[in-house]
């Protein structure tokens, strides 16, 4: 039986980016706030500190701070005539654990998402016609226009403090910024990073063929910066221990240096770690939810939190998990294409291709997160005619290079032996003189990629596990085929002394890393027949839960997806504040 | 691996090899860029002694170390640079106990695509492996891997990672090579603290300056080409 607290107003479940955001937005309105984080509490100053934190091997190959799958996995596979088998070690992405989540060790990309790709069906259907969207492609528009998400992602980008260049202020187009970006209200709040050697290399020669490359935005702070609640931001060391870890010189917005203290302040906001939410409780109607059930995972003591409110804000798969096994909305059918928890489960699709220049090095170890010279001329570029291949969506192209750590970072020209001394000679002379050009792609919502809850495997309370359906599908050969043949033209005007071929990523494996930018499975919408969220991210059947995160989006951009993530959730806290705390209930 | 401080070790005494080990931190010859400081001279030894590798096991993954990691102009052996050190401690620690690997059944073999599905810890993978490797070995040249020519040893790494080997009692062959090479990369280039780069020997190879980076200034001195060197830093160096 479990032990049953006295109940409280706002019950966040994780505490995360979006938990914090919620929890720091909805703190002033004096409500009592539990956020419950299944994972351990960190302190910058101890869990992040020198030399402590760079230590690969512990961080970046054995998933310090990830999600431990030993307790709890996702059973993959890419079709549904397969038996889905559980994921048994991380691979292919990487969800937190702890306090900050995913946001603890993320290398920082931040992007407005435009317009386009919020209303992505209207546009294609404008553009190109009804019949130029597969029929087996469930494409819809989220409900929320670029223009509204704009003071949002403004908000975010402060918090955050991202650097940048902006491309397009009030319209106005900007030399050395993103020239196809939407129109954005002021600057980045902080200048632009430095380009490291390979980026002015791309840079040129992008220039040449007519492409627009600029500085790709990012949480790895260019300079000192104050964000607006006060919050202290250092400067990037360009370190080179960045993704994976947290971040020592407190250089990285994180939500652990920014919304998370702030929220903690104030003192009815209460955060209980190791609390492990395994069910939202509903009400006889089923209508309405009453809690949440978790599990004090130091005692194993089982507990409810009974309140009026509660916001899932778990990472993107986690939201949709649980929403199934609480019975939160109808499960998706792939066969009948009805329900809508599990629908458009997307992910990203890419390619890349790596050179060698033998006369030059580029210090991989002297890097940041984030870091990168991009061109969005086949992305968010409106443009670019994507009738000629054919497909929905793109691929926006980078020169990065966020580390050269060495127990993963060891490129070699194809061909070289996997080990001996010929293999040494190999590592040891092109480790300073390599670049990696990647493509970074759409995927669209597929009628058979889908998330459910899987038949046979469960994990540390007995819950089912949840399966993943997914490949990437004809659109997406399409995207990578095509930005392959791109990043190869690039990569010859680089001029390097040796090249590899440019590689699409064509199926998908859940072994080697590739982002983690799960995206879909209780999406918003305008239509409660084909989302599972409406406009504002609040539940379409229980009206006291809201979903923050990536698992709203209905479709995945080229794009990494934490600027919207940030904007949706600073949306989703003023519609509580300003509407449905006024007013509970469905919000129109 | 005792043979190196005892003169006559375990080594000698299981395979009767000829002395090995001795010279090969004083062959070590410079190797690093001109621009960069001389690595050390001569590694301290790896600590004598495996804490999960039986006798015979630690035979194997010794020459498996070695014929990947070879003494050459660039390293000393992988052995004598700590790599099977590294190994064994990471197999009786908690990495190999399974830490962070979901382990329930049912186990069928699944596609490439679905990654890993052996119901086996890595310590217990590492166990059956290396008896089936030596009982391949034994069938294939007439001995023990330890015991077999460059060339023999050469072959039966190339099929093992090229998959056309299936080990005793139907192991796949190349679940336990992607084992194997990940685990060697680990013990040839992880911090020192966990006993393999031995005094950073494969850091210094390849250039890479460690742990202590703050490059905020190095950043706009070395981004036109130029090779930025320094001698590297472990995290016991900071500690």
């Amino acid at each position: 039986m479990a032990t049953k607290l006295p109940p409280v107003d706002i019950v966040i479940i994780g505490m995360g980016w979006t938990g914090g955001i919620l929890a720091k937005e909805l703190g002033p309105t004096g409500l009592k706030i539990v956020v419950l984080e299944r994972g351990a509490p960190r302190s910058p100053q101890n869990d992040f500190a020198v030399p402590y934190i760079r230590d690969e091997l512990r961080f970046a190959q054995r998933n310090d701070m990830m999600m431990d799958v030993s307790q709890d996995t996702y059973t993959i596979r890419n079709n549904p005539s397969e038996t889905a088998l559980p994921m048994r070690r991380l691979g292919s992405f990487l969800p937190g654990e702890g306090v900050g989540g995913a946001g603890a060790h993320w290398n920082g990309v931040t992007w407005r998402w435009p317009d386009h790709e919020l209303r992505i069906r209207s546009k294609y259907e404008e553009r190109y016609g009804k019949n130029y969207i597969p029929a087996d492609m469930q494409l819809q528009d989220w409900g929320v226009s670029g223009p509204e998400l704009e003071p949002y992602y403004d908000r975010f980008e402060y918090v955050a403090g991202i650097s940048g260049k902006a491309g397009n202020l009030k319209g106005q187009i900007q030399k050395e910024g993103n020239p196809f970006e939407d129109p954005r209200a002021r600057e980045y709040p902080l200048p632009p990073l430095l380009q490291n050697h390979a980026g002015q290399i791309f840079w040129k020669a992008a220039k040449d063929l007519g492409y627009h490359p600029f500085i790709r935005p990012t949480a790895n702070a260019s300079q000192p910066y104050t964000n607006p609640d006060g919050m202290k931001i250092g400067q990037c060391q360009y370190c080179g221990f960045c993704e994976r870890f947290g971040c020592e010189a407190n250089a990285k917005g994180s939500p652990n240096i920014t919304v998370i203290p702030v929220a903690l302040r104030n003192p009815n906001v209460e955060l209980r770690t190791y609390a492990w939410v395994t069910k939202v409780l509903k009400d006889s109607t089923g209508k309405k939810a009453t809690g949440v059930l978790y599990v004090n995972v130091l005692t194993g003591e089982e507990i409810e939190q009974p309140a009026d409110l509660v916001i899932i804000a778990a990472y993107q798969l986690s939201n949709v998990h649980l929403m199934l096994v609480s019975g939160i909305g109808k499960p998706y059918d792939p066969a009948t294409q009805s329900g809508v928890v599990g629908k458009n489960y997307a992910y990203q699709a890419g390619a890349g291709v790596t050179l060698f220049f033998e006369d030059k090095s580029f210090n991989p170890f002297i890097a940041t997160g984030g870091w990168g010279t991009s061109l969005d001329d086949f992305h968010t570029n409106w443009n670019f005619d994507r009738a000629a291949h054919g497909g929905i969506g793109g691929a926006y192209i980078t020169v990065g290079g966020s580390n050269g750590r060495p127990i993963a970072y060891r490129p070699v020209p194809g061909g070289t032996p996997q080990w001996g001394s010929e293999w040494k000679r190999a590592v040891a002379k092109w480790y300073h003189s390599a670049v990696s050009i990647s493509a970074s792609a759409s995927v669209m919502p597929n009628r058979v990629n889908y998330l459910d809850l899987d038949p046979t495997y469960t994990n540390r309370f007995g819950q089912p596990l949840m399966r993943m359906t997914f490949d990437f599908r004809e659109n997406e050969h399409k995207l990578v085929k095509h930005a392959a043949g791109i990043i190869g033209g690039i990569g010859k005007a680089m001029k390097p002394t040796r090249m590899g071929t440019p590689t699409p990523r064509l199926s998908w494996s859940v072994v080697p890393y590739q982002s983690t930018h799960n995206t879909g499975g209780a999406v918003m919408g305008i239509d409660p027949n084909t989302s599972a969220l409406n406009q504002h991210c609040q539940s379409w059947d229980l009206s006291n839960v809201f979903v923050t995160g990536a698992s709203a989006f209905p479709h995945n951009s080229g794009y990494n997806p934490t600027g919207p993530v940030g904007a949706l959730a600073y949306r989703m806290a003023d519609a509580i504040r300003e509407k449905y705390l006024k007013r509970p209930g469905l919000l129109i | 691996m005792t043979d190196k401080n005892s003169g006559l070790g375990r080594r000698q005494f299981l395979g009767g090899a000829g002395v090995a080990g001795v010279a090969a931190a004083a062959t070590l010859a410079p190797v690093a860029p001109a621009n960069a400081q001389a690595p050390a001279a001569a590694p301290s030894p790896p600590p004598a002694g495996y804490t999960f590798f039986q006798p015979q096991e630690a035979l194997f993954i010794e020459a498996a170390v070695d014929h990947m990691v070879p003494k050459d102009e660039l390293t000393p052996s992988g052995t004598d640079i700590g790599i099977a050190t590294y190994i064994d401690r990471a197999l009786s620690g908690g990495w190999g106990k399974g830490d962070r690997l979901y382990l329930r059944g049912p186990w069928p073999r699944g596609t490439a695509n679905q990654g890993y599905q052996l119901p086996l810890t890595p310590a217990a993978l590492y166990r059956a492996a290396i008896g089936g490797a030596n009982e391949h070995c034994r069938k294939t040249f007439g001995q023990t891997f330890d015991r077999c020519s460059a060339a023999q040893k050469e072959t039966f790494l190339q099929e093992l990672s090229g998959g056309k080997i299936t080990l005793a009692g139907g192991l796949p062959g190349r679940a336990f090579f992607g084992m194997l090479y990940q685990n060697v990369m680990e013990g040839m280039f992880a911090d020192p603290i966990y006993g393999g780069n031995r005094d950073k020997i494969a850091w210094k190879m390849i250039g890479f300056p460690g742990v202590a980076a703050n490059n905020a200034e190095n950043i706009k001195k070395y981004n036109d080409g130029r090779r930025f060197a320094a001698n590297p830093v472990g995290i016991a160096d900071m500690s």
